[in-house]
C-alpha cells in the first residue's frame, strides 16, 4: 500500500492485521497529512501526537502476539463534543476552552477496546448548535471539495477530516442532522443509528432526548465495524438500551430483491436544489435496478419538524448548559462584582451568539406561562410525526430522500439569518423526534462538483438493514469513491 | 404572544446571561424570526395527543443501592477555575 491513508477502514484494518505496514507507520503517515491539511480545512481542535504514537505502539505489539481487537491499530477521531480522559474536550467554546475531560465517554471506550488508535478532537459547531460548523470558537470548518464552501455541521471537523482522507473513520452526535447533513454536504458516509444503541455517558449534552452519537466513513461497511464497536448497553445512561449485542455487518451482501422504498411527497416537493432532485431520481434508479420497488407515501406531519425542534432542543439546551457557571469549571470572567455578575459574565463571555439565542429560546418557551403553549405542544406534535412513521412503515421498509435541500453554502452565506440556516436539517430533524435510525451516503454531485447526499431511514434497530441498502449501493455505484482534489 | 424588547432583557436574566441594549436589540430581531416559525405549531390540533416526551416508550431502569464510583474531588477539581482547601472559590455572596 503505497498511500495508506487513503484506504477505507476495513482495507487498513486488513493492512495492518497482514504486517502490511505497521500501525506506527501509519499513526505517523496520518498526523503529518492531519498537519498538512489544518492551515486549510481547521478539521481539528487538538491532535494528540504522543498519545498516538504510544496507542500506535500496543497495537502493533497486540498485532505481532496476534491476539489483537477487530480495528486494531486503525487511526480515527472524536467530535469535540465526546469527552476523552486527559484530552482537552471544548465542545467548540470558549466556555470549555481550557477543559481536560476527567473521564472517557462509552464510546471512546468502545473504540479504544477495539484496538482504535486516537488521532485528535475535530472542530464543531459550538456546542453542536450549527449546520455549518461557522460558529465554533475555533474558526470555521472548511469544505474539502471546495474551501470556500462550508462541510455543514454540527460535526464538521469529524466530516472534514473523513472526507479530506486524513483518517478512514470518525465520531459525531446527531441532535438534529449534525452527522448526516455534513456528511452529506462533505461527500461521505455518516450514521445516526437508533437512540439509545449507542450510550450517551460521556456526551456533553445538547438536548437529552434527541442527542445520539454515530459515526462518519467512506463506506457502509466502515460504519457497520464502528458500530460494532460503539453500541452496547450501558448502565451510566439511562437512557441505554439493554438488548443482544449484534453484528451490524451481518446483512451487508443480501440481495435488494423485493425492497420496499418509501418516497414521502413532503421530501420532493418544491425547495428542493434541481442538482440535488437530479441526483436522488439517479439513485432511486438504480435502487430499481437493483430489485427494489418504489412507493409514494405521505408523512403529513413532517414539514412541522423544524418548529417542534426548535422549541424541544433550545428548551433542552436551556437546561443543560445551566450548569456552565463559571464556578467548578470553564469559563470564569475576570472582573465582576458578585456572584450574579459572575455567573452572567462569566455565561456572556463564554458562549457565542447562536448558543445564547438558543438558550434564550429555551428560557422563554420553558418560563412560566408558556410551558403549555410551547413546550407541551411541541411535545404532542413530537408524537403527531413519529405516528407519520408509524404508518408509513405498514407500507414500505425504508424511506428515502435528500439528506439536505441544497449542497454546501459558502462560508458567511447564512450566518445573518437563523431561520435560513435551521431548514437546512428539515430533513434530518425527524429522525431525531423518532428517534429512528438513518443514514447519508454519497449519491452524485451538483454543477459545481459539490457533493449530494441521500438520505436512507428505517424503522427502530433496523441499521443492519440501512447499511445492506447502502452497500449494495456502493456496490453499483463509485459516488463514495471520488475524493475531492485537494492537494495535501 | 409576542416577544417583547422587556422580554429578551427578562429571560436573559433568568438564563443569567448578561445582556446589553444593544445586543438585546439585535437578538430581539433574530428571536421573533424564530418565533414566528414556532408559532405555526400554534395552527395544529392537538386536543387528546399524548405528550411525546422520548424515543423510547421504556420505563427508567432502577439499579441497586450501591456505590460505584469512589471519591474523585482531587481529579473533578483539578479543571475549576479556583479552589481552595478542597473547595471551590465563589465570590462572597453574604456582606
Amino acid at each position: 500500500m503505497t498511500d495508506v491513508t487513503a484506504g477505507s477502514l476495513a482495507q487498513v484494518a486488513a493492512a495492518l492485521r497482514a504486517k502490511q505496514l505497521s500501525s506506527v507507520e501509519l499513526t505517523r503517515a496520518v498526523l503529518a497529512r492531519v498537519d498538512r491539511a489544518q492551515g486549510a480545512l481547521n478539521a481539528f481542535v487538538t491532535v494528540d501526537a504522543e498519545g498516538a504514537l504510544a496507542q500506535a505502539r500496543s497495537a502493533d505489539a497486540a498485532l505481532a502476539k496476534g491476539d489483537a481487537p477487530a480495528l486494531a491499530g486503525v487511526p480515527i477521531a472524536h467530535k469535540d463534543v465526546i469527552m476523552t480522559a486527559g484530552l482537552p474536550t471544548t465542545c467548540g467554546s470558549r466556555m470549555l476552552a481550557n477543559f481536560t475531560a476527567p473521564y472517557d465517554a462509552f464510546v471512546v471506550e468502545g473504540l479504544r477496546n477495539a484496538g482504535t488508535v486516537l488521532i485528535g478532537k475535530t472542530n464543531m459547531d459550538e456546542f453542536a448548535m450549527g449546520s455549518s460548523n461557522e460558529t465554533s470558537y475555533f474558526g470555521a470548518v472548511r469544505n474539502p471539495w471546495n474551501t470556500e464552501y462550508v462541510p455543514g455541521g454540527s460535526s464538521g471537523g469529524s466530516a472534514a477530516a473523513v472526507s479530506a482522507r486524513l483518517l478512514p473513520g470518525s465520531t459525531g452526535t446527531d441532535t438534529g442532522g449534525s452527522i448526516r447533513q455534513p456528511a452529506s454536504l462533505s461527500g461521505i458516509c455518516g450514521m445516526k443509528p437508533t437512540y439509545g444503541v449507542c450510550s450517551r455517558y460521556g456526551l456533553v449534552a445538547f438536548a437529552s432526548s434527541l442527542d445520539t452519537p454515530g459515526m462518519f466513513a467512506r463506506t457502509a461497511e466502515d460504519c457497520g465495524l464502528m458500530l460494532n464497536a460503539m453500541a452496547g448497553h450501558d448502565a451510566r445512561d439511562s437512557t441505554s438500551l439493554d438488548r443482544p449485542r449484534e453484528d451490524y455487518t451481518r446483512s451487508l451482501v443480501e440481495p435488494l430483491q423485493g425492497l420496499r422504498i418509501g418516497l414521502p411527497a413532503e421530501y420532493f416537493g418544491s425547495g428542493i436544489d434541481p442538482d440535488v432532485a437530479a441526483a436522488i431520481d439517479a439513485a432511486l434508479a438504480e435502487f430499481r435496478r437493483l430489485g427494489a420497488t418504489t412507493v409514494d407515501i405521505t408523512l403529513p406531519n413532517v414539514n412541522l419538524s423544524v418548529p417542534v425542534y426548535y422549541v424541544i432542543a433550545p428548551a433542552e439546551a436551556s437546561s443543560n448548559l445551566s450548569r456552565f457557571d463559571g464556578v467548578r469549571y470553564g469559563h470564569r470572567a475576570e472582573k465582576y462584582t458578585d456572584l450574579m455578575d459572575m455567573y452572567k459574565k462569566s455565561r456572556a463571555e463564554g458562549f457565542g451568539a447562536e448558543v445564547k439565542r438558543r438558550i434564550l429560546v429555551g428560557t422563554y418557551v420553558l418560563s412560566h406561562g408558556y410551558y403549555d403553549a410551547y413546550y407541551l405542544k411541541a411535545q404532542q406534535v413530537r408524537r403527531l410525526i413519529a405516528d407519520d412513521f408509524r404508518h408509513a412503515y405498514e407500507r414500505c421498509d425504508v424511506i428515502m430522500g435528500p439528506t439536505a435541500p441544497a449542497p454546501a453554502f459558502r462560508i458567511g452565506a447564512k450566518t445573518d439569518d437563523p431561520v435560513q440556516m435551521y431548514l437546512n436539517d428539515i430533513f434530518t430533524i425527524a429522525g431525531n423526534l423518532t428517534g429512528a435510525p438513518a443514514m447519508s451516503i454519497p449519491c452524485g454531485f451538483d454543477r459545481r462538483g459539490l457533493p449530494i447526499g441521500l438520505q436512507v431511514q428505517a424503522n427502530y434497530f433496523d441499521e443492519a438493514r440501512i447499511l445492506n441498502i447502502a452497500h449494495q449501493f456502493q456496490l453499483a455505484t463509485d459516488w463514495h469513491a471520488r475524493a475531492p482534489s485537494m492537494d495535501i | 404572544m409576542p416577544l417583547t424588547l422587556d422580554d429578551v432583557h427578562r429571560i436573559a436574566h433568568l438564563a443569567r446571561i448578561e445582556i446589553d441594549a444593544t445586543a438585546a436589540l439585535e437578538v430581539h430581531g433574530k428571536l421573533e424570526a424564530i418565533f414566528a416559525m414556532i408559532n405555526t405549531l400554534q395552527a395544529v390540533d392537538t386536543t387528546g395527543i399524548e405528550p411525546m416526551s422520548h424515543a423510547q416508550d421504556v420505563m427508567l431502569p432502577l439499579r441497586e443501592d450501591v456505590v460505584t464510583a469512589g471519591d474523585q474531588r482531587a481529579l473533578f477539581q483539578s479543571v475549576a477555575p479556583a479552589v481552595q482547601d478542597g473547595l471551590y472559590l465563589v465570590p462572597k455572596v453574604i456582606e
